[in-house]
């Protein structure tokens, strides 16, 4: 019944502003076309300036309003996004110089010239020495940012430094797996026709590849403040993306095709809630590419912190291979032997 | 040989104007005259009135997937009468959010934007403003339409089927698409996207081989290319990229069908997906990205040099001055349609594609900029020192130079790659190419509307709607993707159904509340203009005078209602280019049309 009520009244609202403006035709056709012309030529005209004018404003209570919502009172949290940030300010400052002269300019003309009695407008097709002008100077603009972007690029997507740990993050709908490749330093083989979720090898592991039984398989991905680290990104099913607005950087997660990704973070996760001021603040790894109906909820938790820490927490890890094959397991060998006695002593009895 | 059928085709106009003015008693029939006609003037108005339902459809479906980002917590049990159980009790599904995601992007693209926008007005203007009696071939153009409404069918089927339509998002990346496991979207409602699409691509083809063909053999005596009105030549850099694009896009999309259906493995590889796993190896998924973005960057391009085109000569016309910089206009034209086929990776930035080779795109996409700031100075100067009429279609068209300085310097922004690396895929790219390549061109589509809907209706629309239309859309556009540029800035992703879950990004309820409201407003506003529009065909104030707006073109120099063949006698012969506005003419106007003679003192251009 509401939605009726509401939905007349809309109605209504449409048909007053119709009449109004055929009564308001009327009235054009009887003071003379060309004087009514003049008239709306009058006030359209002053609107725009008034346009320019509240619109600028705005720009600048919208800047006041959400500047502090974004990522950039708080900095990049990686030392490369600090790069991507100093580019962005450029970038700002460069667009939005271009930016307020042409709207000014633009709304400005429209306002001062316009339609006047008596006055005609001044014949002028073509200037060879102004285009030159305008082709030239946005061209020296956008080389110094090309210069400067992919300066940044090649920085970033280059190799990572020799000292980076490496860990291996595997996106599926609507989750991400961690693996780390333990104390060798290498991740182990995978073959996704290894995947078998009743045995818990959801990641496809080939087990016989030596190095993968010091692998860890975690939920969390946990990182060292300072040292940098590449990702290794995967994906099971769709494309995903693996996004870190806090770190400035993403990539996506293809099924197929490995990709890779290193930065360092800078603050621990401690030290961000500080910055931000928000106790309950995460490193979240969001999805950034559409990937199915639980897109939006497809999220990772990193947590950054001292070495010290770290060592504590992957001390406190265990190989995924023994946890797949506790027969495997040194740590339990003790019940494991027992078990074995127990079956030998009854093969003996026999 | 064309001036053979020149010559037909005038005989035929001269054979069908008889006594009655404006009413022409043709041999047709009601069906060959408004269903399967062969006219390109009804033609475009059967591609503009599709456009428009498909623009309220799309739009529509905006409205609702913005409630639910706006007011993630609320109920509306009206939507549960009309969306059923995919709005149970009163809240929108995830999948059906997505859903409509996908088909307000693509309907929007392609069925308005492209074919409503192009459709339109390339039909519509290029016989009448090159001096031709129709287009080079009537029976390809109906066919375009009529493949266009099969297209249009599909994909309103697409609707309801009970999977639901396709919801991959309207790039429908594979292998998301391309799995029915992988989401209910893509079932049976993909397999309908992509044929409806394939339709859609024939019609787009059919229609811009018959454009580039008419602007290339059929314009009138003294026409020479470099006379012909900056509108033309937009149709015509469009038409050739459609042509040159469109083809590739339909063999990702052939490709697609087969993965779907006939297990090929062109773009699937190493997947498990609900606990299956499947034996496709050796597929790329990125494969496809480069077909689509080798039209879907283009595409772009087809959107909006059309809005381009049209504005400028809008521009030109009330500011009773000619356009400045006609060849630098042509030029950068030409330089973007060129530049358009080289810049499809810098939607890839973040795939993991080589670096070098982004680098190379990144060089490609920034070059760009350069003929869209000449346009822009170019704009500018016309209006520098003019006497600028603000009708409707003045206040459009400068409306459109506003949105697209806006929006395309933060395309700067995102074509540099290391920039990209953070803001792709954020509401930054929302704000960007709805500004830029959605509310730029529907400005320039407006635009259109207003000033050539005298010569297709004889009618005028109602000028204070039109205004209302216009200040209501301008400032609510910017109300609506403005604010989005900071919500990018915080790294808020695109696509998410629900922000509460997320300690990074939902600290913009109220912002996003805001712009929801803001879009209904939007939305209801253009309804308006609906309204004017299918009013005024049949009540509109009439048009009195052949040359209502003072323009030089020659579509002014036919009837007010022009029949089939659009000139009752000779076609007229053109001695001056388009532009020669702030000129002395006969009777102490300021225009002289482009079928005057040059006068002896007068240097020619």
């Amino acid at each position: 019944m509401k939605e009726l009520f509401i939905v007349a009244i809309i109605a209504m609202v449409f048909v007053v502003i119709f009449q109004i403006a055929k009564a308001s035709e009327y009235v054009s056709v009887l003071k003379g076309e060309d004087l009514a012309r003049k008239q709306s030529n009058k006030i359209n005209g002053f609107l725009l300036i008034v346009f320019l004018i509240v619109g600028l404003i705005g720009v600048w209570v919208c800047n006041e309003w959400f500047f502090k919502k974004t990522l950039f009172p708080q900095g990049s949290a990686s030392v490369e996004g600090e790069k991507i940030d100093s580019m962005l300010y450029l970038t700002i400052a460069v667009t939005g110089i271009i930016f307020f002269i042409t709207q000014i300019l633009l709304f400005w003309f429209s306002f001062k010239y316009q339609e006047a009695q008596g006055k005609k407008a001044h014949f002028f097709a073509h200037s060879t020495k102004l285009e030159l002008i305008w082709t030239t100077i946005p061209a020296i603009a956008l080389t110094v940012l090309v210069a400067f972007g992919l300066m940044h690029w090649f920085k970033i997507t280059g190799d990572p430094p020799s000292n980076a740990i490496t860990v291996e993050i595997t996106g599926h709908q609507f989750g991400w797996e961690v693996r780390y490749p333990g104390k060798d330093g290498i991740l182990g083989k995978k073959d996704y026709k290894l995947y078998n979720s009743p045995t818990g090898n959801t990641l496809g592991v080939d087990f016989n590849d030596v190095n993968s039984n010091d692998d860890l398989h975690t939920t969390e991905m946990h990182l060292i403040k300072g040292t940098p680290v590449k990702l290794v990104i995967n994906a099971q099913d769709v494309i995903h993306n693996v996004g870190l607005s806090h770190f400035r950087l993403k990539m996506d997660a293809v099924p197929g095709i490995p990709t890779t990704m290193w930065f360092t973070p800078k603050y621990t996760t401690a030290e961000m809630k500080v910055r931000t001021g928000n106790p309950n603040f995460v490193y979240e790894i969001s999805c950034d590419q559409m990937c199915g109906s639980g897109h939006f909820s497809m999220r990772g938790v990193i947590v950054v912190e001292d070495e010290a820490d770290y060592k504590k927490w992957i001390a406190s890890q265990k190989p995924e291979y023994f946890t797949l094959f506790p027969a495997k397991d040194p740590t339990k060998t003790s019940v494991d032997t027992t078990v074995k006695l127990a079956v030998n002593t009854i093969s003996v009895k026999k | 040989m064309s001036s053979a059928i020149l010559h037909d085709a005038a005989v035929h106009g001269v054979e069908h104007h008889d006594a009655h003015h404006g009413e022409h008693h043709h041999t047709e029939t009601f069906i060959s005259k408004y269903v399967f006609s062969l006219d390109h003037k009804t033609i475009s108005k059967q591609f503009l009135v599709t456009g428009i339902i498909w623009a309220i459809v799309g739009g529509l479906f905006s409205v609702i997937f913005r409630l639910q980002l706006g007011y993630p917590e609320s109920t509306f049990p009206w939507l549960e009468d009309l969306l059923g159980h995919w709005a149970k009790g009163g809240k929108l599904q995830p999948e059906f959010y997505y859903a409509l995601v996908t088909m307000h992007g693509t309907i929007l693209v392609f069925f308005v934007l492209t074919a409503g926008l192009s459709g339109t007005f390339s039909n519509f203007l290029i016989p009448l403003q090159i001096g031709a009696r129709d287009m080079a071939s009537p029976l390809l153009n109906c066919m375009s339409y009529w493949f266009f409404f099969l297209a249009s069918i599909i994909m309103a089927a697409s609707l309801f089927v009970q999977t639901g339509p396709a919801s991959g998002g309207w790039t429908i990346y594979p292998p998301l698409s391309a799995l029915g496991d992988a989401s209910s979207g893509s079932k049976i409602g993909m397999d309908l996207w992509l044929v409806s699409m394939a339709m859609f691509i024939v019609s787009s083809l059919l229609g811009g081989l018959n454009y580039i063909t008419t602007v290339l053999n059929m314009r009138t005596k003294g026409m020479s290319m470099t006379r012909m009105p900056l509108t033309i030549w937009a149709f015509f850099f469009t038409a050739v990229l459609g042509v040159l694009s469109f083809p590739v896009l339909l063999s990702g999309a052939i490709l697609l069908l087969f993965d779907r259906n006939l297990g090929t493995s062109f773009f699937l590889s190493d997947i498990v997906i609900a606990g299956k796993i499947l034996p496709n190896e050796g597929g790329s998924a990125i494969l496809f990205q480069h077909l689509f973005w080798f039209l879907g960057h283009p595409e772009v391009y087809i959107i909006l040099l059309p809005a381009m085109g049209m504005s400028s000569e809008i521009l030109s016309i009330n500011s009773r001055k000619p356009i400045f910089g006609y060849m630098a206009m042509v030029g950068s034209m030409f330089a973007i349609t060129v530049l358009a086929f080289l810049v499809w990776a810098h939607h890839m930035f973040v795939t993991g594609l080589n670096p070098f080779l982004g680098a190379v795109f990144v060089l490609l996409t920034l070059l760009i900029a350069i003929p869209s700031a000449i346009k822009v100075f170019n704009w500018l100067t016309t209006l520098w020192r003019a006497n600028i009429r603000f009708t409707p279609a003045m206040m459009f068209a400068i409306g459109f130079v506003s949105l697209f300085i806006s929006g395309g310097l933060t395309g700067i922004f995102l074509g540099n790659s290391s920039l990209d690396i953070h803001l792709h895929d954020t509401y930054f790219v929302i704000a960007h190419f709805h500004i830029v390549m959605g509310v730029a061109s529907f400005f320039g589509m407006f635009a259109g509307v207003y000033h050539w809907f005298p010569k297709m209706f004889g009618r005028y629309l109602n000028n204070t709607l039109a205004y209302i239309h216009f200040w209501v859309t301008i400032v609510g556009a910017y109300c609506i993707f403005w604010p989005m540029h900071y919500e990018g800035f915080a790294g808020m992703p695109r696509r998410y159904y629900d922000y509460s879950n997320w300690e990074s990004f939902k600290m913009f309820g109220g912002l996003n509340e805001f712009i929801s409201f803001v879009s209904l407003i939007v939305f209801a506003a253009q309804l308006l203009f609906v309204m004017n529009f299918f009013y005024s065909i049949w009540k509109g104030r009439k048009v009195t005078t052949l040359n209502p707006w003072n323009a030089n073109t020659l579509e002014w120099t036919t009837p007010i209602r022009p029949g089939h063949g659009n000139w009752p006698g000779e076609i007229p012969e053109v001695h001056r280019w388009a532009y020669d506005y702030a000129r002395e003419g006969k009777n102490g106007e300021d225009f002289i049309p482009q079928d005057v003679p040059v006068g002896e003192e007068e240097e020619k251009h």
